[in-house]
């Protein structure tokens, strides 16, 4: 019978049925990082209990590292003393750990699939919703709770109900200046937040084929913010081709049989789907949030919605407590609206294709005055590559501070927040009241590109416009 | 390990109104500098409950008559977002047993069944009328019946749902699932077996 990669992937990785109907579910890869895996170290010890297979867990730290100081102990005691605590855990349980002196560390996310750790066919669990940047991979990658990393250290397996599958098709072209970021706004903000509830999204169709590896990541990475548990791309010549050669890629006859493999485990032609929605390319916009949520989003060339003209009482009730935080007009115009701080970077946009594209436009440009710029990569490999084809000078020269490798601004546990009301333009991924680290901060996704044009406009702007936009 | 059958819930209850409120807003992030969860009750809705002085927000969950709830009600879509364990831990070290709302997101809700905290959903009309003898009368009785799948509150019921998986699991007393899957782990070996990658 013709099956999804999903259910393929599920089948082959289900170990038993619980009690409770729930699937005994095999972990393949598990990574961790400093700040959601202490307590789990914590209930191993007291349970004394041992990691079963510590050669299936990888570990980094990227949540609370300061971005613009290298050398221990950091400003921050807490901070410091988390980074440590992981260190020891992972000496102690026999875990490998891209700490910052091996030269491989940075935002989980970014890490997994540069080592080539992530693959397709394989199912992926790290205690961070955004996990399911790795089903870019054909993987099936879920975000999980501290008590349930505790359960994949001590047993590789996790407690888990079968996800339902929608397959969103965005079929055509995208216009110039649209990007992936646009593409899983658009997404989003047709889907809704809660859409994906109980769903795992397989995202496909044209757009996703010609998209490079980067750009699924972008794509995927974000499933959880539509509220789908997890998101993957079919694997195909693209991925293996990202894969060949990486340091946990598998090598000479065993890529061979790993790639035969992995052609195997995309969704059959046919398969049935629980559900089927499908999107024209052409209809999606450069997007940018107005709200506090990443489903509250227009197209650069529209306005802040007006609570008077919203179809349900739910949707005027969320647009006016969304206006009352952001300090938006209804109906005015999102471009123009001014901002005090631009961030590059994250889990979602720091990757290399995103500084590379952004420097092939901000080159010869200068920051706006009165913006502060930061451009974060995403890890130290991304940062290196940056500093070898001279995209680091390129930003510095446009006025951005260049940091080292970090989750930086996306959730503001380290040193890099906004202050007071700042709004911030920013490439990452929740627009939460508060998430950027002040109470009172506002945050409008977008982008890379749309951030440079924010930060060298001083306000949100139509970066195809901006920079003369005419092919991606 | 022997854990509780959790069938009823009881308590005073408080209502948090609003649709998709996230775990940033449950536990801001600045708050999870720790290497436990001891302490993360006291920073429950932070910014929620306080201003950026430290004093506190005209807010319910601030007031005395509802000092001691058991039960938090909300809207659709709570818990979304981040997949952080400090959301539901944060809840239930605040004395939080369980949460009553018109929808969940997924990883909050199981996150929150593995720490034996049910999470019930009933229709919108529903929890307004608990909200509504709350507010009446904070001091109202408010129970949750998982066997029944009703909630009852002074004179009044109200049907609710509850995932069957999680259901089973709280009356059951496997909510914490460790010792079921350390019964698995030699079936887990022989599916590790069977994936080359696992052996890389």
């Amino acid at each position: 019978m013709a099956k999804t990669l999903f259910d393929k992937v599920w089948d082959a990785h289900s170990v038993r049925t619980l009690a409770n109907g729930q699937t005994q579910l095999l972990v393949g890869t598990h990574l961790i990082h400093e700040v959601t895996s202490p307590q789990a170290f914590g209930m191993m010890r007291d349970l004394g209990l041992k990691v079963a297979m510590p050669h299936r867990t990888f570990a980094t730290v990227d949540h609370i590292v300061p971005t613009d100081q290298v050398s221990e102990p950091y400003a921050d005691p807490l901070a410091d003393a988390m980074i440590k605590e992981l260190r020891r855990s992972c000496r102690e349980f026999g875990i490998t750990f891209f700490d910052r002196s091996t030269g491989k560390q940075g935002i989980v996310h970014i890490v997994g699939p540069e080592q080539g750790i992530t693959q397709p066919g394989t199912t992926i669990a790290c205690g961070d919703s955004h996990t399911s940047t790795h089903g870019a991979f054909g993987a099936i990658a879920f975000g999980i709770g501290t008590t349930q990393i505790r359960d994949v250290l001590a047993t590789q397996t996790m407690a888990l109900g079968r996800l339902k599958v929608r397959r969103v098709e965005v079929n055509g072209r995208l216009r110039p200046g649209v990007y992936a970021k646009d593409v899983i706004l658009h997404i989003i903000c047709t889907l809704g937040v809660n859409g994906g509830t109980g769903y795992a999204y397989e995202y496909a169709g044209e757009v996703f084929d010609r998209f490079s590896m980067e750009e699924r990541m972008t794509v995927c990475n974000m499933s959880i913010e539509g509220g789908a548990r997890a998101g993957y791309v079919n694997p195909d010549e693209t991925t293996f081709a990202y894969l060949k050669g990486r340091p946990y890629s598998p090598k000479g006859e065993a890529w061979e049989a790993a790639v035969a493999r992995w052609r195997l485990v995309a969704s059959d032609p046919g398969c049935a789907y629980d559900d089927v929605v499908k999107m024209d390319a052409a209809d999606i916009a450069p997007t940018v949030t107005w709200g506090i949520n990443p489903g509250q989003g227009v197209p650069i060339t529209g306005a802040v919605p007006d609570p008077a003209r919203a179809a349900t009482e739910d949707e005027r009730s969320s647009i006016v407590e969304a206006l009352a935080y952001m300090k938006l007009k209804p109906g005015a115009p999102i471009k123009g609206t001014k901002i005090d701080v631009a961030f590059l970077g994250s889990c979602t946009n720091g990757r290399l294709s995103d500084f590379q594209e952004v420097a092939r436009f901000i080159k010869g440009r200068r920051v706006a005055p009165g913006v502060k710029a930061i451009a974060v990569p995403g890890s130290q490999g991304v940062g290196l590559i940056c500093a070898e084809l001279g995209i680091d000078k390129i930003f510095r020269e446009a006025g951005f501070e260049w940091r080292n490798a970090g989750c930086s601004m996306c959730l503001a546990m380290n040193p890099d927040k906004l202050v007071g009301d700042q709004v911030c333009a920013s490439s990452s991924n929740r627009n939460f009241k508060g998430r950027q680290g002040s109470p009172t901060g506002r945050t409008l996704l977008m982008s890379p590109l749309m951030v440079a044009a924010a930060a060298v406009t001083g306000s949100v702007a139509d970066a195809r416009e901006v920079f003369a936009v005419s092919s991606n | 390990m022997a854990l509780e059958k959790i069938t009823r819930v009881s308590g005073r209850a408080v209502f948090v109104p609003g649709n998709d409120i996230d775990t940033d807003r449950i536990i801001p992030a600045r708050f999870m500098k720790c290497v436990t969860f001891d302490g993360l009750g006291e920073f429950l809705f932070y910014d929620v409950r306080k201003n950026a002085d430290g004093s506190d927000k005209p807010q319910p969950l601030n007031e005395a008559r509802h000092k001691g709830a058991r039960l938090l009600l909300s809207g659709m879509n709570f818990g979304c977002g981040s997949s952080r364990e400090h959301a539901p831990q944060a809840l239930q070290k605040h004395g939080f047993r369980a949460v009553i709302a018109e929808g969940f997101a997924e990883i909050f809700l199981g996150n929150s069944t593995t720490l034996g905290m049910p999470c019930v959903t009933a229709g919108r009309e529903d929890i307004a009328r608990i909200a509504a003898a709350v507010e009446a009368d904070p001091a109202t009785e408010v129970v949750i019946d998982l066997v029944a799948r009703r909630v009852s509150f002074g004179a009044q019921t109200a049907q609710v749902s509850i995932r069957e998986s999680v259901r089973d699991a709280l009356v059951h007393g496997r909510w914490d699932p460790i010792g079921e899957l350390i019964e698995g782990a030699a079936d887990a070996g022989k599916v590790a077996g069977s994936l080359p990658y696992m052996s890389l």
